[in-house]
């Protein structure tokens, strides 16, 4: 039973494509074994979409974060990032797209623990072109953003759990980046908290933030507007939220006639 | 415009961001710092104070040896160790006063010259007796040349000289030794089986430190002519000769040795059978000495140096396993390669520098107390600059060299491996 759709639900056609993969692997050698970890995926995404990946582990949606973070490199295929080939780019090339167009959110927060919060947000902009002398002033303002103006001077271990994601998303957001993307960013969160950081991703997502979310729980996914589910290193299904909830619905109706 | 002035406003900019990580990163780990760097302040010390004391040596020894005179030439007889006066008897080799005739004339960059002639005797006064005195037989010129004039009487003259007369110059130590009244000059004084009347007293030789020991200061002195004929021909003779100014000492040697080859009928072919020394050819030797003493103790004591780079070497390697996943978030958010490395290279040369101001500080302390342990004429020691410029840039390049692997090792890190480190 395989619907693999691969006309992308997106709600204005023609706004910007922020992301183009087309026919992308991505092949591991393990000894002398090739574990193709990706298998032939295409992908576009659009300015402001909030996309969810989800699959099993082992599926493949790590090494697709990996890509699309610039991270690691495509075996073959195209991989556009804002209308540039990145797929030519050596590692100073990609740590520049990853400091200019990409925002990571991960986790275990990756906060530095001897830093304070605004240390720990000004940190991308250390390696920013132009963003040395201004990197307090907007290390500042993108702490305000998601509300964290009164914990500035804290360190880490002063903070919550939720502040410190918090943090960390201010310090992907710091140098407006194309994309956001993270990383099961409520897997160290209780569900209280999950929902506070969630609805901050939904909000800068109606500010108009493209967000790439991967994650296992179909309560976080359900805020996405897309939902991408992988298996073996495809893309399985790529719906919108509503139409992904219907599936999933009838597909529970299906399996419980026959459990029955 | 923007492109030309592009790389290196991106190299400066590196720069300045290497800087500023690398400073809080040693801020942060104050201990560890200072901990780390003491390998390098321990080198930096003692490569300093071991060449400011070689240093202060040097100056102590230079100070002796200009006390002694820098525009002095020692002649002295010298068998060639070939040629055809290889196996020649000391008859021929010796001096003889006549050769050293028409010297003023024909050597125009000598300003005088002193026959010697050297003998120890026997000196007695009434009951007092001195068992051996230097006894030297000197030309008048021997006052100006040596620098040595009379305290009390008068210097020799030509008259003394011409007349062969029995007179003679003591030292106040021979006056005290033979307890003679203050006023001694007038009396007679027995010098080996001769007596001689005083006619002077000549003041004392320049005591110095290092080469105190060299000469006794009983010393009588008697006119070159009546000494060679007290003596006789066997007697060792010598010459001194000044130069007018001490750079023409060479023009002076140059002369001296054109004009003994001929008086002493040497062919074209035959080696010298004579030996011309000044003292600026011992400073130079003492010198080279010096410089090859320096160098091989710097080069001793670098070897602390090199711990210490190694010690750098060790925790910087710890530094970039530990941080391992910090290094792995930073190249996540965009970190160059080139700035990770330039991170942690920066790193280690401001702990080698910092341990080099350090040390040059202690080396300084260190350098005071050795000038201040007595006897060990070192009173003279200091740092000199380029001692200092030396020991920063080993340590910067200490800091360099065995950071370099660390940071190598920090700048290939995958970003993926490097964020799922524990």
């Amino acid at each position: 039973m395989s619907t693999t759709s691969n006309a992308p639900a997106t709600p204005t056609p023609h706004s910007r494509i922020v992301i183009r993969l087309d026919n992308v692997t991505r092949v591991y050698k393990v000894g002398v074994e090739r574990i193709h970890a990706l298998d032939g995926v295409s992908l576009e995404l659009h300015q402001n979409e909030y996309v969810a990946v989800m699959g099993p582990s082992g599926s493949g949606k790590s090494t697709l974060m990996n890509l699309l973070g610039c991270l690691d490199r495509c075996t073959s295929g195209v991989y556009e990032l804002d209308g540039y080939d990145t797929t030519r780019l050596g590692a100073g090339g990609l740590a520049h797209i990853r400091n200019t167009r990409i925002g990571f959110v991960f986790q275990s927060f990756e906060l530095m623990g001897r830093s304070s919060a605004l240390k720990n947000v000004e940190m991308p902009l250390i390696y920013s072109r132009d963003g040395w002398w201004s990197r307090h002033k907007r290390a500042r303002q993108m702490l305000e953003r998601v509300g964290l103006a009164d914990r500035v001077k804290h360190r880490p271990n002063q903070l919550s759990g939720g502040e410190k994601q918090r943090v960390a998303i201010a310090r992907a957001l710091v140098c407006n980046p194309s994309i956001l993307l993270a990383d099961e960013p409520t897997g160290n969160l209780d569900s209280k908290t999950s929902e506070d950081i969630l609805r901050l991703f939904d909000q800068l997502h109606a500010e108009g933030q493209t967000i790439v979310l991967v994650t296992h729980e179909e309560s976080v996914a359900r805020h996405a507007k897309r939902v991408i589910r992988m298996m073996d290193g495809r893309i399985f299904t790529d719906l919108s939220s509503e139409e992904d909830q219907a599936q999933r619905a009838a597909m529970a109706e299906h399996f419980g006639e026959v459990l029955k | 415009m923007k492109a030309i002035l592009g790389i290196p406003m991106a190299f400066l900019k590196l720069f300045y961001q290497s800087i500023y990580l690398a400073l809080g990163q040693i801020w942060a780990n104050k201990a560890r710092s200072i901990l780390t760097t003491t390998g390098i302040v321990i080198g930096v010390a003692s490569v300093t104070s071991v060449i400011a004391a070689l240093t202060g040596l040097k100056a102590n020894v230079l100070s002796n040896f200009e006390s002694l005179g820098t525009n002095k030439i020692f002649i002295s007889p010298h068998r060639p160790r070939e040629g055809r006066f290889k196996s020649a008897s000391w008859r021929l080799i010796r001096f003889r006063p006549e050769i050293f005739e028409g010297l003023k004339e024909r050597c125009p960059s000598i300003d005088d010259h002193t026959l010697m002639a050297e003998g120890s005797e026997a000196v007695h006064y009434g009951v007092e007796s001195i068992d051996s005195a230097r006894v030297y037989g000197i030309n008048p010129s021997w006052h100006r040349i040596e620098n040595r004039s009379v305290v009390m009487g008068r210097p020799f003259t030509l008259m003394d000289e011409e007349n062969g007369w029995q007179v003679c110059l003591i030292t106040p130590k021979v006056r005290d030794e033979l307890r003679m009244d203050r006023n001694c000059i007038g009396k007679r004084i027995v010098v080996g089986q001769r007596s001689f009347t005083i006619v002077g007293v000549v003041e004392q030789r320049v005591e110095s430190s290092m080469f105190g020991g060299m000469g006794s200061s009983q010393e009588v002195f008697i006119p070159f002519p009546t000494a060679w004929k007290l003596w006789g021909p066997w007697t060792w003779m010598y010459a001194i000769a000044s130069c007018r100014k001490p750079e023409l000492s060479a023009e002076a040697q140059a002369e001296l040795r054109f004009f003994l080859r001929q008086t002493r009928r040497l062919g074209p072919g035959d080696p010298d059978t004579f030996r011309l020394e000044v003292i600026e050819e011992y400073l130079k030797q003492f010198n080279t000495v010096a410089k090859t003493t320096t160098a091989i103790a710097g080069g001793v004591v670098g070897i602390s140096l090199l711990v210490g780079g190694i010690g750098i070497m060790n925790i910087m390697l710890v530094s970039v396993s530990e941080r391992t996943r910090e290094i792995g978030l930073r190249k996540a958010v965009g970190a160059r390669p080139a700035a990770i490395l330039f991170q942690f290279l920066v790193e280690s040369v401001v702990l080698c520098l910092f341990g080099g101001l350090i040390g040059a500080g202690c080396g300084q302390l260190l350098t005071e107390l050795i000038a201040k342990i007595p006897g060990a004429a070192l009173d003279k020691a200091y740092i000199p600059l380029w001692a200092l410029g030396l020991s920063f840039g080993f340590a910067a390049a200490t800091g360099v060299f065995f950071g370099m692997f660390p940071a190598i090792k920090a700048a290939r890190l995958d970003p993926i491996e490097a964020l799922r480190h524990e």
